[in-house]
């Protein structure tokens, strides 16, 4: 078997990590990505672009987010020390922000004048409004009518941004069919509009382009662990749905090969049935939205609607890069069940006073997991890429309580 | 089999016609009735007949055409059915050409070889998948040239004159200009301008050029006759499905528009 020199090196000029991505989007479309590709890759090696999104980062998101030693938790696993990287404390509560800036910043180039996007949890929707409005666009968010229903908090924030909110009734109307209406959207739109995609997935160069603007988190991470422990971690852990905030956290490390990574999936109720989200424990190669990935899907190839507590999660796919990442071996992917994840949220909120996102919570829950194998001189990084706020109800709900 | 439709097209040239191409989704809205529909469409005056395989998520379809899919696929359709369905075609229709519309991720599923086989078998002249753009054509449509079968290319109003250039080298059948940016079933073209863009396109290629998404009238079959070799018609049938009930008012109404579409073209 040829070894690999890098992890890094993906995608191909096709778009490929392995057999995963690629651009299986219709004839409509291709020219559009063909030209969002040409210009993404000149704006990554232009000074002015560079710096105009440095600028933003750092005085409208507030970066570089805090590198925390969760010294409580630590105590209370009794077990190695756990690092939270904060990006749950970002201008609008998540990490969704630093792609949005970076895609805004790359439409305004493309002399595109009105935004679209897709959005599952609100996050990616609010942070989409939320760059709208900076930069003065007129925006239109899809959100599954069901979503609508349950993430009413963030479906008030777009709005209030002037954000332009679509239910989307079609299929399950939960973010699968959001993303099909917006990608409808775009091919009836094509010239004037630019489609800011939330996750690590979708035609090339999505992927790539995604990662890279979240990437940031990864570099911060890297410099802020040598500074205060003076070496790398031992391991790195962040939840995923399509991927994003993993992919950002994982990639400048990929090429330390003593750090290991894991990726947390949604586990629902369970790996047994379908009431889950876990398309690279539990899926297999399939073709969605533009990219060759792990996909729920029957054995017709139809797609399965995923299941989990936390609408973040709640996507039948996963990024592509994530899919050659699994295959490669260079990361592992376990699933968290809903339970562990409600548990895991109550446990960091009162050792640490603070109140993570449901999707996070899945990455803390398997680091409680593992605690018992943990050496005590071991550092690990979990990515706390979302605040919980949005979650109370849900929470409540879950158990059992009134607000 | 190319031949197939090659023949429909130069018969249809002899007598100065155009051809109508008409779309239904396997399987929609059960097995027995969508193969009743689709053995009807010839003898009401379809030239070639499109059979959509159902997909969760089509993503370039509109409202119409996306629940026809759900339909087809809630009533527990599967691919070897809309295989079977063919087959029963073939038994008393050998000439009229049958071409498979989709998205990968079903063909994907089932394998790329096997489903080669098996439409060589059932004999299947030409395939549509929309989400293959000619980027990926080392997915399916290398493997459809060799054997023989037309891989069906799609070109749209945002196809400029160098992606048209790589699309013509790897066309058979007939051309299917997409008349709208946009979904299937959704707003109507501009006539003149897809006439324009057909008569572009004629300049540089032989081989017929179907015309297709939003059209609903015969007056813009007509219109289409008079510049394009074929016009492709879908959402306006299967939304005869979805508005009715009854099975034997759904098959009068569908074989009654087919006959006023045949008379326009």
């Amino acid at each position: 078997m040829d070894k690999l020199n890098s992890y890094k090196l993906g995608p191909d000029q096709n778009g490929r990590f392995g057999i995963f991505g690629g651009r299986f989007v219709a004839e409509t479309l291709m020219p559009l990505i063909l030209d969002l590709e040409k210009s993404y890759q000149q704006a990554k090696e232009d000074d002015s672009f560079i710096s105009e999104l440095a600028y933003l980062n750092k005085y409208y998101t507030g970066r570089p987010s805090p590198l925390y030693f969760a010294e409580r938790l630590t105590d209370y696993l009794k077990t190695a020390k756990i690092y939270f990287k904060r990006d749950e404390l970002n201008h609008t509560g998540s990490h969704k922000i630093n792609n949005c800036l970076g895609q805004i910043l790359l439409a305004k180039r493309m002399g595109k004048t009105r935004i679209i996007a897709e959005t599952g949890a609100g996050q990616h929707g609010v942070a989409v409004a939320t760059v709208s409005a900076r930069f003065g666009l007129p925006c239109v968010i899809y959100m599954g009518a069901k979503d609508i229903e349950r993430q009413k908090p963030n479906v008030f924030r777009m709005k209030l941004l002037g954000a332009k909110v679509v239910p989307v009734r079609s299929g399950n109307a939960t973010l699968k069919d959001a993303m099909n209406e917006a990608l409808r959207d775009w091919v009836a739109n094509v010239n004037d509009t630019f489609y800011i995609i939330g996750t690590v997935a979708g035609p090339h160069p999505y992927p790539e382009m995604v990662r890279d603007f979240q990437s940031i988190i990864g570099k911060e991470t890297k410099e802020q662990i040598l500074d205060q422990e003076g070496r790398l971690p031992d391991q790195l852990i962040a939840c995923i749905g399509g991927g994003s905030n993993a992919m950002g956290l994982f990639y400048p490390f990929l090429d330390d090969i003593n750090v290991k990574i894991t990726g947390i999936e949604a586990g629902g109720m369970g790996l047994q049935g379908d009431k889950h989200c876990a398309s690279l424990t539990a899926g297999r190669p399939g073709v969605l939205h533009g990219n060759r990935t792990y996909l729920l899907q029957d054995d017709e190839g139809q797609i399965i609607e995923g299941h989990s507590i936390s609408a973040g999660l709640d996507y039948p796919g996963i990024g592509p890069e994530h899919a050659w990442l699994k295959e490669s071996g260079r990361v592992q992917y376990v699933a968290i069940t809903d339970s562990e994840a409600v548990e895991a949220f109550k446990i960091c909120t009162k050792t640490e006073g603070i109140i993570p996102a449901l999707e996070p919570s899945h990455a803390i829950a398997h680091l409680i997991n593992i605690a018992p194998n943990l050496s005590k001189n071991d550092l690990v990084v979990m990515n706390l890429c979302g605040r919980g706020d949005k979650d109370i109800f849900t929470i409540a709900e879950h158990l059992n309580m009134e607000i | 089999m190319t031949v197939r439709i090659d023949n429909c097209f130069e018969t249809l040239k002899l007598t100065n016609k155009k051809a109508l191409i008409a779309f239904l989704t396997a399987g929609d809205p059960n097995y027995n009735l969508s193969l009743e529909l689709i053995k009807s469409l010839p003898e009401a005056g379809a030239d070639i007949i499109e059979i959509g395989m159902p997909f969760s998520d089509p993503m370039a379809d509109g409202p119409s055409i996306q629940a026809s899919s759900l339909r087809a696929i809630n009533s527990g359709h599967k691919m070897e059915k809309t295989f079977e369905m063919i087959e029963s075609f073939r038994k008393d229709n050998s000439h009229t050409p049958i071409i498979l519309m989709g998205y990968f991720n079903p063909i994907y599923n089932y394998g790329v070889n096997s489903f080669i086989k098996k439409i060589i078998d059932i004999e299947v002249d030409g395939v549509i998948v929309v989400d293959l753009p000619p980027e990926e054509d080392n997915e399916l449509c290398d493997a459809l040239e060799i054997a023989d079968l037309s891989f069906i290319r799609l070109v749209t109003p945002t196809t400029n004159s160098d992606r048209l250039n790589k699309i013509l080298q790897k066309t058979s059948g007939f051309l299917y200009y997409v008349s709208i940016a946009g979904i299937t079933g959704s707003k109507r073209p501009e006539m003149n301008e897809v006439e324009t863009a057909v008569k572009e396109i004629k300049t540089k290629t032989n081989i017929p050029i179907g015309v297709g998404f939003g059209i609903r009238t015969k007056d813009d079959i007509e219109r289409i006759g008079t510049f394009a070799d074929g016009v492709i018609v879908g959402s306006v049938l299967v939304d005869i499905i979805k508005n009715n009930e009854n099975e034997s008012a759904i098959k009068d109404k569908i074989v009654k528009k087919v006959r006023e579409f045949a008379s326009a073209v």
